[in-house]
């Protein structure tokens, strides 16, 4: 006789497909979130997608010349050039008869908030039919762990030793984006693979300039143990530092996940040796600032 | 068909009979009467195009070099400021062996603010992988892009065709405008033997170690090295189509020359002026005019100069700490051949101060009274 248990788990629905475009073969670091965030958008992306990788973990991730880890094209493109590589391509494709595939640029944070800006407010403006995906991990991991736009108030980096942590918080590129009233955007998290697959095939099906951001927590730069990484992104979605919504023309802000009880952040900075520095009253400031931005999000759904 | 055109649109003309697929640009002054008529190329639909309107030349360079890759024929056009913005981009596209190509308006390089012609803006790409032809009357523009689009895609190395700000960008001549189905015949669509596709998936420039990146340079290089001959060749098929040879160089009664000029752009049309009054006056003079900067044509350089008893380089452009970069060129191409010929390197016209059959006449004469060439700069026109 099979256990109640057993039972379950034998017809337990997957709820993300099987389907590999990524091997397992290939260099990331142990832990590290950009890679599940690729294998996820992948799944939900398929075959005929082609991607603009800019400098960032993820050229090197890939592996070197004549290796690639994963089963769709890549372009290695210049550092701040992946939304104007995308845009290119597209109209490459276009122009020999492949109207079908799917144009990613496919960004870290530094990539995306800071060097590549520029090109991505341009292709957002001309509403060029890309999809451009940033994988945050909150600073220049490839290169070492330098502070980005992205990197958050208060953390450590190796340019922003502990006797001067970043002192400026995050950039908002989602305002920003929203502001170029583009068909979709939407923030999303390696920690809820439905909801970040889920994103990804609406985006998928929309035409023009989509934009998704995508919480991806970084072992090595957080200095965090590898095994937490879920865990800490689930963590950033439930104390509100990275709400996940998505927004429609810039105006229709819809939230997925509201969390039942806004948990505190203490626990969260706690997992993470970049923070250790901080004393009660950064916390503090932290707590205000996340708790801020958590209430001028509520307030843009709401007037929804 | 003959029609009136600015230099400029000599080039819109010639990325539209050239049928390019993908145009990404930006506009600055002096070009973008190209890119003006390239939107209403696309919008009337007589060119079949995507033309993606960027924020920035870099943006242009970047769209174009992807466009590329995916297999579409790309064109773009920019100027000094906006060159040199994309030269980060430049070596891209030369070393991922995408053939885009590109107008450049030799505009003089800020500060102070410049409009006016000189070569430094793209000089100081000479060394980014791009074959570099200068032209000196908007027919040469015109077809000149075609067979950039020829030359370009059949050895993968990307192509700039560079024009004098004004002097040519501005100016209004008589063009011949050749037959679509001719152009046609000459440049067939361009297949690539391997480009960006789902359906044959592969990863292009990614991190490429030391044991295969010196053999993607040398590879670079080797097909460089082919383009001399080529350009020879397309030229001939060119001119039986349309009666006009283009070809590395442009010899101006060189061949029984005591003193022959080299130089290069709208200076090297004017020098034919020159050398004809000269002439007139009893002094043997010619002019080599250089087409292809990049590669350099040694061999049709030294072939044409070993024959003279002095030479005149003139350039309007400056490599600091050095002198006139045609001028190195020209006594390179001559190295181990000649000695004793005396090669004379003059700098004129830098931001777009005329350069005048005077100009020249005032090279001819001070080169004819020196035994020897000077090793220094010879400056003519400056103001001290």
């Amino acid at each position: 006789m099979k256990s109640e248990a057993q039972k379950k788990e034998r017809t337990m629905k997957l709820s993300l497909p099987t389907e590999e475009l990524m091997s397992s073969g290939n260099l990331a670091c142990q832990g590290c979130g950009a890679t599940l965030a690729m294998r996820y958008v992948l799944k939900a992306l398929g075959q005929k997608t082609a991607l603009c990788i800019p400098a960032c973990c993820w050229s090197v991730i890939d592996g070197p010349f004549p290796y690639s880890t994963l089963d769709v094209p890549i372009f290695h493109c210049a550092f701040e050039t992946a939304a104007s590589s995308a845009a290119g391509l597209k109209a490459g494709l276009e122009m020999v008869g492949d109207t079908e595939t799917t144009v990613v640029a496919w960004a870290g944070d530094g990539g995306t908030f800071d060097i590549g800006i520029q090109a991505l407010s341009g292709a957002a403006e001309r509403n060029d039919d890309i999809l451009y995906i940033c994988y945050d991990n909150e600073a220049y991991m490839n290169t070492g762990i330098q502070r980005s736009s992205a990197t958050p108030y208060g953390a450590w980096t190796t340019t922003t030793p502990v006797k001067h942590f970043k002192n400026r918080p995050k950039k908002d590129i989602d305002a920003i984006m929203a502001a170029h009233r583009i068909p979709y955007q939407a923030t999303a998290s390696i920690g809820y693979p439905e909801d970040l697959y889920k994103k990804t095939k609406k985006a998928k099906e929309i035409k023009g300039t989509r934009f998704m951001h995508i919480y991806a927590p970084c072992p090595s730069g957080w200095k965090s143990r590898p095994e937490d990484t879920i865990k800490l992104a689930r963590m950033a979605v439930q104390n509100c530092v990275f709400p996940l919504y998505e927004v429609e023309f810039g105006e229709k802000y819809t939230l997925n996940i509201k969390p039942r009880e806004k948990k505190p952040i203490d626990d969260y900075l706690k997992l993470q040796g970049r923070f250790h520095h901080l004393t009660e009253e950064h916390i503090k400031m932290i707590q205000e600032e996340v708790d801020r931005n958590w209430g001028r999000l509520l307030r843009r759904v709401d007037a929804c | 068909m003959k029609k009136v055109i600015m230099g400029n649109h000599a080039l819109s003309w010639g990325a539209q009979l050239g049928r390019a697929q993908v145009i990404a640009a930006y506009p600055i002054t002096p070009q973008t009467q190209v890119v003006e008529l390239l939107s209403e190329m696309c919008a009337s639909g007589a060119l079949d195009a995507k033309f993606i309107k960027v924020e920035s030349e870099h943006s242009a360079m970047a769209a174009c070099i992807a466009a590329s890759l995916a297999g579409a024929r790309t064109f773009t056009a920019t100027s000094a400021q906006g060159l040199t913005l994309m030269h980060e981009l430049l070596h891209w596209a030369s070393g991922g062996r995408m053939p885009v190509v590109m107008g450049n308006i030799n505009r003089a390089m800020a500060p102070g603010w410049s409009i006016w012609a000189d070569q430094n803006d793209s000089l100081s790409q000479r060394d980014t992988g791009w074959i570099q032809f200068y032209c000196s009357s908007n027919q040469e523009v015109l077809d000149m892009v075609i067979q950039a689009f020829k030359v370009s895609e059949a050895l993968l190395i990307p192509s700039m065709v560079v024009l004098d700000a004004f002097a040519i960008s501005h100016t209004y001549e008589v063009v011949d405008i050749p037959d679509q189905d001719k152009v046609d015949s000459y440049l067939p669509p361009f297949n690539p033997p391997v480009r960006l596709t789902p359906s044959d998936p592969h990863a292009f420039g990614g991190l490429t170690s030391p044991e295969h990146y010196f053999e993607l340079r040398y590879k670079l290089q080797k097909d460089m090295e082919k383009v001399p001959a080529l350009v020879e060749e397309t030229g001939r098929e060119y001119e039986k189509l349309f009666g006009r040879y283009l070809g590395q160089v442009e010899n101006y009664r060189c061949d029984d020359a005591d003193l022959i000029f080299v130089s290069s752009g709208t200076a090297g049309y004017t020098a034919r002026v020159a050398v004809d009054e000269l002439r007139e006056a009893g002094i043997k003079a010619g002019n080599l005019r250089i087409k292809l900067f990049r590669p350099f044509p040694f061999e049709k350089v030294r072939q044409i100069l070993i024959k003279a008893k002095k030479v005149a380089v003139v350039d309007r452009n400056i490599s600091y700490g050095h002198g006139g970069i045609f001028y190195q060129e020209v006594k390179s191409a001559l190295y181990g051949y000649d000695h004793n010929l005396p090669v004379f390197g003059f700098i004129t016209g830098l931001g777009g101060r005329d350069v005048t059959p005077g100009t020249f006449k005032e090279i001819a004469q001070h080169a004819l009274a020196k035994e020897k060439a000077e090793e220094d700069i010879i400056w003519v026109g400056v103001k001290r």
